[in-house]
């Protein structure tokens, strides 16, 4: 395995780690970017699929993410490398924070930046979105799976989004083999 | 310091979703061990929200510091993180097996409803996000920019940034 490779796992969660802005989703918009379109680890499908996992499982989405593609690309030095890279970031800003900075709240310069970006990583993560909806939904069964999955998170707030991925992947299953069936009987 | 640890690897261990959905849990547990104050707590959010990186990293770091140091925020950072990693190398392995098995169909169902998760995430944020004219025409401008030229997303990050230090600083 090569250190080149760590280095660009450590790197690239570093920077995802530096430019996630307001938490949780503002990852996607620099993670899209480095790890789908520049660097080629995964394509939309596998993105998407990374982020099911890693929102369904415990912890910040954003470390979970970096350890779970570190471990794709190279085993446990990628977990530690990526894991790393995602929380160093935060851990150095935050410490400064601490030591130097404790009124930073007070500080307006640093809320009128916040102010200004806010609106910006919305719609970069909108998107995200877009880019992922327009490359993963290819029928109508897919247009009809996308809606009603935004319709139960929408109205059914209180239904956990794990249970909406779950029920989304054993609906595929039995609508792939029902398709089949038809397939065969045709 | 021991304590520090085992409340971060529980904080870690038992918030899903990330972000928002750790707050209430980590709010308890730090009020409980008396910490800090429920005003220093929230002080702490505030400022997490507005600098980089995950919310539950970032207190862990903050109240790390306050308790034992440089130290005690790495102890209460590597707290925080340890659950995901043990329990992402355990689900890496369980994706693997899914991809290869007759079931993988599942995943093309599941890849669409994350979109979908983001999408209603956009949507929930809008509200908040958006205040005045200035902040719509940000989105706009931000939006424009990612779909239509190669600038990466961090540039427009740091440049809607510096336009909210101009425009709220110096012209509104």
């Amino acid at each position: 395995m090569s250190m080149q490779l760590i280095w660009q796992i450590f790197s690239s969660f570093f920077k995802i780690g530096a430019f996630t802005i307001g938490g949780g989703y503002a990852m996607l918009p620099v993670m899209q970017r480095d790890i789908v379109d520049r660097l080629g680890w995964l394509d939309e499908q596998e993105f998407m699929e990374t982020i099911a996992v890693t929102q369904s499982a415990p912890g910040p989405i954003a470390v979970n993410t970096a350890i779970l593609i570190g471990k794709q690309m190279a085993g446990l030095p990628g977990v530690i490398a990526g894991c790393l890279g995602a929380v160093l970031p935060s851990f150095l800003i935050i410490l400064a924070i601490a030591i130097f900075f404790r009124n930073i709240l007070n500080w307006q310069p640093a809320l009128n930046f916040f102010a200004g970006v806010r609106p910006a990583v919305v719609a970069l993560i909108a998107h995200v979105a877009w880019k992922m909806a327009r490359k993963l939904i290819g029928n109508t069964a897919s247009l009809l799976l996308f809606l009603t999955s935004l319709a139960l998170i929408i109205f059914v707030p209180k239904l956990h989004p794990i249970f909406i991925i779950l029920g989304s992947g054993i609906a595929t299953v039995i609508w792939a083999s029902s398709q089949k069936q038809q397939g065969k009987e045709a | 310091m021991w304590t520090l640890f085992f409340t971060f690897f529980k904080i870690g261990l038992f918030t899903f979703g990330g972000g928002y959905a750790m707050i209430p849990l980590m709010q308890e547990e730090i009020i409980a061990h008396n910490w800090l104050t429920l005003a220093e707590f929230l002080n702490i959010v505030a400022i997490a929200e507005m600098t980089p990186g995950p919310i539950a990293v970032n207190s862990a770091t903050f109240i790390g510091y306050q308790l034992y140091g440089v130290g005690g925020a790495a102890l209460a950072t590597f707290g925080v993180v340890a659950p995901s990693l043990i329990i992402m190398v355990i689900f890496s392995h369980l994706l693997a097996k899914l991809r290869a098995s007759k079931y993988s169909v599942a995943l093309r169902g599941v890849a669409i409803t994350v979109t979908a998760l983001i999408a209603a995430a956009v949507l929930g944020l809008v509200k908040p996000a958006f205040t005045n004219y200035a902040d719509v025409a940000i989105a706009l401008a931000a939006f424009v920019l990612v779909a239509k030229t190669k600038i990466s997303p961090i540039l427009i990050i740091l440049g809607s940034g510096l336009l909210g230090i101009v425009l709220y600083g110096y012209i509104l």
